[in-house]
């Protein structure tokens, strides 16, 4: 029944759409899939360009008192560099996949509003566009934002930041804002209105589930970020005193509003890569997820409890021991439900039959990573570690073991694994495991050892540093890292490039997956399924099709 | 040809303490590293093992469909929860061992942060210091922060906690050392352009030398009796030096740059970005924007004579 709404809705985009060609059939197109694939581009276009900043300050960083950049130039580098990651490359490729797959795992034609889809997107773009404009006012406006991707007050005010670098950011930042907003109602409402039929929101695939999740939690906290933003354009432009000390302002508010967003921002990240990953391990296992329940309600945990744990960025604030206590209390609860989800995945492999692909290889990878980027996270809960270790090369360490070793390696997770989906062939293997043993090495030599670095007192984000005993052996390993890292993408591009040509045809259902995207051609036609959906009776439609007599509802019968 | 500094033969490591809170700090951080890793180790250990046991390859068998279970469920929920509580337990105690601070009104130091150097107070004998602390050893100082601008941080990780230093939001730390010693300290969060040569010192010594050391700043710095060092105070009066700079019975009392009444006796410049040698102060002069580019030093474009009276004055303020 509720199929029924989607072609009535479609029918007139339709016509237009198939009376487009060229690049106008992408820049008009309202269709999930070239949206999606926008999108993916689009974030996989910035994630090199925050890469290259990247790379720019790990040469500057490579030798004590080097003088390859100024420090105005370096303090915009992690400006933009982090600001990119988190908001044009990470949410964007997690949305990208989101649009492309979700409403082929839920046997939908579209999004539930193609238009807004559209919409999102192309706002999105723009803020970005528009963010690295700032960089092309250098020579008469002082260049990009250049106060932290944190923004934090008063150093971002007037006053002491008076180039428009952090109003290029504002408003940038407000658009992403609007546009990520856009794209999670959209997930929300396909996902709740366009399942096909049978498919219940407990047989949800899992990455499914975790990106409707992740769409609440932008819902919720993407208003927060805006309404900071534009409390500091009010503050820098119509000279108000919101985050202003000096003028009965409250520098303070700034971090709580900033990370009442900011931290939950970081969970809107690593649950849809948690969602790869629970779709990936099973299909290479040869198993369903284990324990699904668990794993779908640890999510919610998470995500309620992530809201909850602001404030353990500003333990070294100095805000009380009974302010810190609870929230130290809620981050380690956190710990809990993640370390659930880490068990079943590794559970899940036992006693199935595992088929290493890179896909696999990308997954396991971020097992390990990420409970290491998880474990360092346990250890900022706790209190008095934060206040040794917080801004310095530890912290540094840890966001990167979470947010590449985590979602970076489960978004190459994902796209071995979609890849032949989307594009209709196969990404190569061979190239693939030099991609990810190289990334594996580089990524470890870049950020394990700046654990080491912060526990020897060197800061965060500083140009340049004394040569301290140790400093330099490790700072110049890092860097020799980050370009290990650096050729580990270039060796995924060339395998992007040759695979797209003349990679081995995929077939619809390549990797022997359940879920229903798996179901139509690749790439799938015009509104997804040219034969209909197959009918969904349980978590694993395609297996029950296959195994007649063994589906999962006998299966989980016969288990009990 | 730069002159750096260093070499540095202290160091700044958190996992070597020099003070009791700093102590208690370290050795929950390596009692919870040591935690953390055997997790690590035991969830590496079942990725590993999984991949080698149940690789796919001819033989085996093929794959059990299983959907979990609860018991199983139930214990990697209630272990963590477990750990976890005694995980906390320790924050707790330890919060309390390792940041005993309380506010106080009257602070055996005030430590005031600037964008990018620290000014040192010492209320109770009027001393003004900068980016250099010393301490008496074995006495535990209460330390009061309060910021000139934005945020700052300060850090020195083998005495006591981080903590933030936040305009309009005074913090208090308790500041010890338990030997003689230098050890380094940084400005731990970001400040601005300069925010890398925002370092500092904390000097601990026996409490005599402390005391001596204290003595010698509470004193006046002798006038200058060389006609190159008089003329260079006449040269730090007349132009805009002693607009920023105070040199005590001088007429010098600005108080936007650091107080240079015993800049002599320092050991470092501009927070750390050189080490103060009259070869180094020279050079410093001369170009601010070299060694700390950024920094709200202006160049005066002094002639090389100019420079050198004024260096040869500033020398005299032991």
């Amino acid at each position: 029944m509720k199929q029924a709404a989607v072609p009535e809705a479609l029918e007139g985009e339709s016509f237009a759409l198939e009376a487009r060609e060229g690049w106008l059939s992408w820049v008009a197109s309202v269709d999930h899939k070239q949206l999606g694939i926008l999108y993916l581009l689009g974030a996989f276009f910035f994630f090199i360009v925050g890469g290259v900043l990247a790379l720019l300050m790990r040469v500057q960083l490579a030798v004590p008192d080097n003088r390859f950049v100024t420090p105005e130039i370096y303090n915009q580098l992690f400006t933009m560099h982090g600001t990119t990651m988190v908001f044009l490359v990470l949410v964007p490729l997690l949305v990208g996949f989101a649009t492309y797959m979700v409403p082929l795992m839920i046997g939908a034609r579209d999004m539930a509003f193609p238009r807004l889809n559209a919409l999102s997107f192309w706002v999105q773009i723009m803020g970005g566009v528009m963010l690295y404009f700032s960089f092309a006012t250098g020579a008469i406006n002082g260049g990009a934002p250049d106060m932290g991707w944190f923004s934090y007050a008063p150093l971002s005010e007037k006053a002491f930041s008076f180039t428009p670098g952090v109003d290029y950011w504002v408003v940038s930042l407000l658009a992403i804002g609007v546009g990520t907003l856009g794209a999670a109602i959209n997930i929300i409402a396909t996902v709740i209105c366009l399942r096909a039929p049978g498919m219940s929101i407990r047989r949800l695939p899992l990455f499914v589930w975790m990106t409707f999740i992740t769409a609440w939690m932008m819902v919720l906290v993407m208003p927060i970020l805006n309404a900071a933003l534009l409390m500091l354009l009010i503050d820098r432009q119509l000279n108000a005193h919101f985050f202003r000390p000096d003028t009965g302002g409250s520098a303070l508010l700034w971090q709580h509003v900033f990370w009442a967003f900011g931290h939950p921002e970081v969970y809107i990240m690593i649950l849809p890569a948690f969602g790869i990953i629970s779709e990936v391990v099973p299909v290479f296992s040869g198993k369903p997820i284990y324990g699904y329940d668990f794993v779908a309600a640890s999510t919610l945990a998470i995500a309620f409890l992530s809201l909850a744990v602001w404030a353990h960025h500003m333990f070294a604030v100095g805000l009380g021991h009974t302010f810190d206590m609870f929230f130290a209390i809620c981050s380690m609860a956190i710990a809990v439900p993640t370390g659930v989800k880490i068990f079943n995945w590794t559970a899940t492999m036992y006693q199935g039959r595992l088929r290493l692909t890179t896909s696999m290889l990308f997954a396991l990878g971020f097992l390990v990573m990420f409970t290491i980027g998880g474990l360092s996270g346990v250890a900022f809960a706790v209190v008095p570690i934060d206040w040794q270790v917080t801004d310095s090369y530890f912290v540094v360490a840890h966001i990167h073991f979470v947010l590449f070793g985590g979602t970076v390696f489960a978004l190459f997770s994902g796209v071995y694994y979609w890849f032949p989906k989307i594009s209709g062939r196969m990404l190569s293997e061979r190239w693939g495991k030099w991609h990810f043993w190289l990334t594996l090495v580089g990524f470890n030599l870049t950020f394990m050892i700046q654990h080491v670095l912060g526990m020897l007192g060197m800061p965060r984000r500083v140009f340049t540093y004394p040569a301290l005993p140790g400093w330099e052996a490790m700072n110049m390993l890092s860097t020799i890292g980050a370009f290990l890292l650096a050729f580990s993408v270039l060796i995924f591009i060339i395998n992007l490039a040759i695979s797209l040509h003349a990679g081995e045809t995929a077939g619809d259902n390549p990797w022997d997956a359940w879920t229903l995207e798996w179901a139509t051609t690749s790439p799938p036609p015009m509104e997804n399924f040219a034969h209909g959906v197959p009918p969904v009776q349980g978590r694993r439609p395609l297996w029950d099709l296959a195994h007649p007599n063994r589906t999962d509802a006998i299966l989980m019968k016969l288990a009990r | 040809m730069l002159a750096m500094p260093g070499p540095y033969s202290a160091n700044a490591f958190t996992l070597a303490p020099a003070s009791p809170q700093a102590a208690a700090i370290s050795r929950l951080f390596v009692g919870t590293l040591i935690f953390l890793g055997l997790i690590l180790v035991l969830v590496t250990f079942l990725v590993i093992y999984a991949i080698i046991r149940y690789r796919d390859r001819p033989g085996v068998p093929e794959a059990r469909q299983n959907f979990g279970s609860r018991k199983l469920e139930t214990i990697w929920t209630v272990l963590p929860i477990l750990s976890l509580i005694v995980l906390t337990a320790l924050t707790a105690s330890t919060m309390r061992t390792g940041d005993p601070a309380t506010a106080v009104d009257d602070p055996d130091l005030r430590i005031v942060a600037h964008q990018w150097w620290w000014e040192i107070h010492y209320p109770k004998s009027g001393v003004i210091a900068s980016n250099e602390i010393h301490i008496p050893v074995g006495r535990s100082l209460s330390v009061e922060l309060r910021s000139a601008d934005v945020i700052h941080d300060f850090w020195a990780p083998q005495l006591a906690r981080k903590i933030d230093i936040v305009p309009g939001h005074p913090n208090y730390l308790r500041l010890e050392a338990d030997h003689p010693g230098t050890y380094l300290g940084v400005c731990s969060e970001f400040c601005g352009t300069e925010h890398a040569w925002m370092r500092f010192q904390v000097i601990a010594q026996p409490p005599d030398r402390f005391a001596e050391w204290l003595r010698a700043q509470e004193a006046a710095p002798p006038a200058p009796t060389s006609p190159e060092a008089i003329q260079g105070a006449q040269i730090f009066a007349d132009r805009t030096c002693a607009n920023c700079h105070a040199v005590a019975s001088t007429v010098a009392t600005g108080t936007i740059g650091p107080d240079l009444t015993h800049i002599a006796s320092r050991r470092m410049l501009a927070a750390g970005a050189l080490e103060n040698t009259p070869a180094n102060l020279v050079m410093w002069l001369h170009n601010p924007e070299e060694f700390k580019p950024g920094s709200h030093m202006p160049n005066l474009h002094l002639s090389k004579s100019d420079l050198n009276a004024l260096v040869a004055y500033l020398e005299t303020l032991k």
